[in-house]
């Protein structure tokens, strides 16, 4: 096996998919969004519990490959008690790096485990996996 | 008649001629041989196909079908002798034969031809409405479902299927209640696109024209692979593309049965497809004209002449059998790796889909990849069918005839390393 798969599979990676935060039943739940990768068929729907304008709880379910399901637990623990802003604002540097094409990383002060996922930017077939459940954030975030 | 088991398939030395002819297999994938096997996606193309679509476009590129020079009277000759080399290719009369820009728009042409029937002055033959049955199985591509679906909802038709069992093949003793006297349309794959598995035909199209109903076959998947002929398989209409073909990409084909194509209004309209034209209203050109608007696909259409030629000199009972025996290779080898559901039972092309563990196909592909084996991951556009098998997605490995044994057995190998490397099987 390659370097770089190894990269993109890093047993953290691994380990989330297998055994993710925040999976769960989001039925009744809300705000939520429910995303679909076309290509795929993969979906997520992500629901937050807020506590004013904080994010107590994430919760989701869906179906997906090691690389979105690795990313949406990983975005679970990421965002959990960060209020709506500081979310959003995590979302948009996740997606710049992903569409960096492997010249930026992920900031470790900021996405602790979740730098896992920087090997995902040098596969341009594999971002939007990563992006699924961020882009259920922001959407889930947007009907605040 | 020998059937394709009999015959014996190709040999090495005769696939080590065959890869030859297309340069694209010497290309490397992130510094690994490329192993193609996606060739039910799109198939590579031969030399010939690409010499002779540049040829055209170098020596007597003009439009045809108008102009008096010289260049569009040869581009109209050696047009329509592309339309009568693919037509013999598949048991058809060139005038049977009508040009499109994949399989897609086939279907849709038969479709919408159908839907305008009630509103074309002079073709309310095949009209069908509120009453009408449209019969569809559960297996379709999606190009051979939305179609439908939309149909019914323009015309108040209904829409039916034939369901699969838990193995995704039809069931088959649900026929004569899904097809009756109200069944107008009965589409379906000669070949899965998703499983490589061959559709019973005939007792389908015995069925369909029992209770007087048109039978539409995408045969995607089986004009590649098998020797086919539409005429013998007594189909009234059947669609294929010209890119799995080893054709070029943008050209796929019609056939329709001569008075049905006769009867059918238009889809697309617009020149090169009338006889007169006032301010009000236009006369309609006999098929296959009737049915190609617009300025033709000139040098695709003498590609994919090419590509039948090329296929014709290999044959494509000796095609079938280097199918046969590489599907088979590929469902037996996967079927043999610890966790592993090959999709689909029965008969196959060089096609094998399967399902890993649970490991999602995204994954498997990304680990194929990294050898430099090309698969499909996905739906394969048949959401229906995957979700009937309790799958989101699948894995699908597919061969032509450039493709070895020795890449199937390198796929066996790598599958078998997926497998470890997430865990599915020590």
């Amino acid at each position: 096996m390659s370097s770089e798969l190894e990269t993109l599979y890093q047993q953290l990676i691994l380990d989330h998919s297998r055994h993710p935060d925040g999976f769960g039943d989001t039925t009744g739940w809300a705000p939520q969004s429910h995303q679909i990768n076309p290509t795929c068929g993969d979906d997520i729907t992500l629901a937050l519990r807020l506590d004013g304008d904080r994010i107590a709880e994430v919760r989701w379910q869906g179906s997906g490959c090691a690389i979105s399901q690795a990313s949406a637990s990983l975005l679970a623990g990421l965002v959990e008690g960060k209020t709506v802003p500081e979310a959003l604002a995590l979302a948009s540097a996740f997606r710049e790096v992903m569409h960096s094409r492997g010249r930026l990383e992920l900031d470790e002060e900021r996405f602790g485990d979740a730098v896992a996922l920087n090997g995902v930017s040098k596969y341009l077939g594999r971002i939007k996996c990563a992006m699924l459940g961020w882009v259920a954030l922001e959407h889930a975030a947007a009907g605040v | 008649m020998p059937t394709a088991q009999e015959i014996a398939p190709l040999d090495e030395a005769e696939v080590a001629a065959i890869r030859d002819d297309f340069p694209i297999l010497r290309e490397s994938v992130r510094g690994r041989p490329l192993v193609y096997l996606d060739s039910a996606a799109t198939a590579q193309k031969p030399l010939a196909v690409i010499d002779a679509e540049r040829d055209y476009l170098l020596h007597r590129n003009a439009a045809v079908h108008r102009g008096a020079h010289t260049l569009a009277a040869e581009a109209t000759y050696e047009f329509e002798e592309a339309r009568a080399t693919v037509a013999a290719f598949v048991g058809a009369d060139a005038d049977e034969l009508v040009w499109t820009s994949n399989a897609t728009e086939g279907i849709n042409l038969v479709a919408y031809g159908l839907s305008n029937a009630a509103t074309t002055p002079g073709f309310d033959g095949l009209r069908i409405g509120p009453g009408d049955e449209i019969v569809v199985t559960e297996s379709e591509h999606h190009a051979n479902l939305i179609p439908w679906q939309q149909l019914a909802q323009r015309t108040g038709a209904r829409l039916r299927y034939i369901p699969v069992d838990d193995d995704g093949a039809l069931r088959m003793e649900l026929l004569d209640e899904r097809v009756t006297e109200r069944t107008r349309v009965l589409a379906f794959a000669h070949v899965s696109n998703v499983l490589g598995t061959i559709a019973p035909v005939a007792e389908l199209v015995a069925r369909a024209h029992e209770v007087g109903a048109i039978v539409v076959l995408d045969a995607c998947q089986s004009v590649p692979h098998l020797p086919v002929d539409f005429r013998e398989l007594d189909v009234d209409f059947a669609v294929f593309s010209g890119h799995k073909l080893l054709g070029p990409l943008g050209i796929g084909a019609l056939y329709g049965r001569r008075e049905l194509l006769e009867a059918l209004p238009p889809f697309l309209t617009g020149g090169s497809m009338i006889t007169t034209v006032t301010m009000e209203s236009a006369e309609f050109l006999p098929p296959p004209m009737r049915f190609e608007a617009g300025t033709q696909r000139i040098s695709q259409a003498i590609g994919l002449a090419a590509a039948v030629h090329y296929l014709d000199g290999i044959g494509m009972d000796r095609v079938a059998a280097h199918g046969h025996a590489l599907g088979n290779r590929l469902a037996d080898g996967l079927a043999t790796i610890d966790g592993v559901r090959v999709l689909g039972v029965g008969e196959r092309v060089g096609l094998a889909g399967f399902d890993l563990g649970g490991v999602h196909a995204h994954d498997v592909g990304q680990f194929l990849d990294d050898r430099g084996i090309a698969v499909r991951v996905g739906h394969h556009c048949a959401q229906p069918l995957h979700r009937r098998l309790g799958l989101t997605a699948s894995t699908r490995a597919s061969a032509s005839v450039y493709t070895t044994e020795a890449e199937v057995d390198f796929f066996l190998e790598a599958a078998a390393d997926a497998a470890r490397f997430f865990g599915v099987s020590s």
